[in-house]
């Protein structure tokens, strides 16, 4: 058992019939550190969430969980995870409070602490007004935030989240973002599925883009973006008119021949450093009019086309994934 | 220790969630309220005078085997509460806490044992209006209806196992009613056996619900027990021991679609 990691996955296979969900899946998490686990549906993300926390057994392959086998020590593992999944999984004909004391119970914890603890949950996710009203009265953002309270009802050491932000609307989004950030702040580690390339971005310490059922890629924001390619050189022009003449005149600093789309010229730059005042004094020498100028990093989007040769958030169907 | 202590207040606090549902959602309460007191006076009132039952009236005779019937549907509330929880995704969750494997199923069953009490006691009631009355002491009596609680305590484990295996709660309701309604026909709850056909005699006669209903005929009005009290306790406890692993082997491969 090692105490750098907090989840741990080597060789991971499983099928569902003649669907292989997932293919070889490697991953290491480091305590207090959020990986988000970034691919398109049915890639398999779902799979590897149940996995980690006890619901599926993989047919080949092992992963550890705060130092415990997700299969031979699953009873014991149970009391450190918190799981939120895709759906929000809690009970319509409880209230929001019955709800997460019927958790912190079911979690075994100490008398008198699932009631304080749903409490102060409910006041963190701002649902204390609505604590004594049936969950069915409840909207789809109100939901998916007591589900998400549940997960932390046993303050778990580890936290998996399956597309905790689908269907929620910007406000609750960033809030859930924020308790996220929160709880990784206080050492909680969290593996988080998605298919938006902006969450990943903003949460995830580190992330693996994972499809048909491997991953394929993995690191930082900013390595995963550096392996697409440096920076780009995007010019707005006053007037497409001009488009050659500003296209030979900056030929020489690119690493390639500029490309126009609209009255935008973008081009791969040879050198980073000083490529905006060199770009300016060429033009301006040309006397083409510039409207804006700007030095744009690969988006993790870009990341996604290159490694996989389609785009992140296309929909698929969900296949045998959720299976 | 500590383990079956979990285990039983697992349990209990799945048995109080499953109880708060109904006078939260009532339009369950219609199916153990007035479904059965409707039966009642649909048998007494429009059935019953074509039905001869030589040596009893008719409504002594159909009392032990409506609520028989009763009961055994009673495990329906089981049947539809457990795929809504798979299909809203309350399993997965439950499968990932540090519960009991059984509690979510035994939670849900106990819950049905206390509908069913209110059952028999609206039915009891209403039949007593309709003019049946006891042919037997009160510990008889009392026996009688420990007897279908066991019973339909056995079937609520079946109906678990419909719950776990069915696509949704509309299937799950019109795989427990295929299922169950032969069983409880072709039996002596509502009719002699001898009156009908031959080859359903026979399946009546082996059939277990014949022997509850006999058994609580025995019990409630004090017409010869042979085997039959015995012989369905055994039947009961058979039952639930049997769908209980069923479904809980079931239930801890369940996940939610």
């Amino acid at each position: 058992m090692s105490s750098d990691v907090a989840i741990e996955a080597i060789g991971l296979r499983k099928s569902f019939g003649k669907v292989l969900a997932l293919d070889g899946v490697d991953l290491r998490v480091p305590p207090g550190t959020i990986l988000g686990l970034l691919g398109p549906n049915g890639a398999g993300k779902t799979t590897a969430v149940r996995i980690f926390s006890t619901l599926l057994e993989p047919d080949e392959g092992t992963a550890r969980v705060a130092g415990l086998d997700v299969v031979s020590e699953a009873a014991k593992l149970r009391s450190r995870i918190g799981l939120a999944g895709q759906y929000a999984a809690v009970d319509e004909n409880l209230t929001g409070a019955e709800n997460l004391e019927m958790v912190g119970r079911l979690y075994h914890l100490p008398r008198g602490e699932p009631r304080k603890r749903a409490a102060e949950l409910l006041e963190r996710f701002d649902l204390t007004l609505a604590a004594e009203r049936l969950v069915r009265t409840y909207s789809g953002g109100m939901r998916r935030r007591l589900d998400l309270a549940a997960a932390l009802v046993a303050h778990p050491p580890v936290l998996f989240l399956d597309e905790p932000t689908t269907g929620l609307d910007p406000r609750s989004r960033i809030a859930l973002w924020e308790t996220i950030e929160a709880r990784t702040a206080e050492g909680t580690t969290v593996l988080l599925t998605t298919q938006y390339l902006d969450e990943a971005d903003r949460l995830a310490d580190r992330i693996a883009v994972i499809d048909r059922g491997r991953v394929i890629a993995e690191g930082t924001a900013d390595e995963l973006k550096d392996e697409v390619g440096g920076e780009r050189l995007e010019v707005t022009l006053e007037s497409d008119d001009h488009a050659g003449a500003a296209i030979a005149a900056l030929e020489p600093i690119c690493a390639e021949r500029p490309e126009l789309v609209d009255r935008v010229l973008k081009m791969a730059v040879q050198r980073r450093h000083g490529a905006i005042a060199e770009a300016v004094r060429r033009l301006d020498r040309v006397g083409v009019g510039i409207e804006d100028i700007a030095l744009q990093r690969p988006t993790l989007d870009d990341v996604f086309l290159a490694i996989t040769g389609h785009a992140a958030e296309e929909d698929e169907p969900e296949g045998k994934e959720a299976a | 220790m500590t383990s079956l202590r979990n285990n039983l207040s697992d349990t209990l606090v799945l048995a109080k969630r499953s109880l708060l549902r109904i006078p939260r959602a009532p339009d369950l309460v219609i199916g153990f309220t007035i479904q059965p007191i409707m039966f009642i006076l649909l048998f007494v009132y429009v059935l019953g005078g074509a039905i001869s039952t030589p040596g009893f009236d008719y409504v002594d005779f159909l009392m032990p085997g409506i609520i028989a019937q009763t009961m055994a549907f009673g495990g329906f509330v089981t049947a539809l509460g457990l795929s809504e929880d798979l299909k809203k995704g309350l399993v997965d969750r439950f499968r990932s806490l540090p519960m009991s494997r059984s509690a979510v199923l035994a939670g849900r069953t106990l819950a049905d044992v206390s509908t069913n009490l209110v059952s028999i006691g609206i039915m009891l009631s209403v039949g007593l209006i309709a003019g049946f009355s006891f042919g037997t002491p009160f510990p008889n009596v009392l026996a009688g209806i420990g007897l279908l609680i066991l019973f339909g305590y056995s079937f609520s484990w079946v109906f678990a196992l419909v719950g776990l295996s069915s696509s949704s709660p509309e299937a799950s309701q019109a795989i427990g009613f295929t299922l169950i309604f032969p069983l409880t026909f072709i039996s002596s709850a509502f009719v002699p056996v001898d009156s009908m056909p031959s080859v359903l005699q026979t399946f009546a006669e082996v059939n277990p619900f014949t022997t509850v209903v006999d058994a609580v005929r025995a019990l409630f009005l004090g017409t010869p027990a042979g085997n039959d009290i015995w012989a369905a306790v055994l039947w009961s406890l058979g039952i639930a021991v049997v769908f209980f692993f069923l479904s809980v082997t079931r239930y801890k491969r369940a996940i939610s679609t």
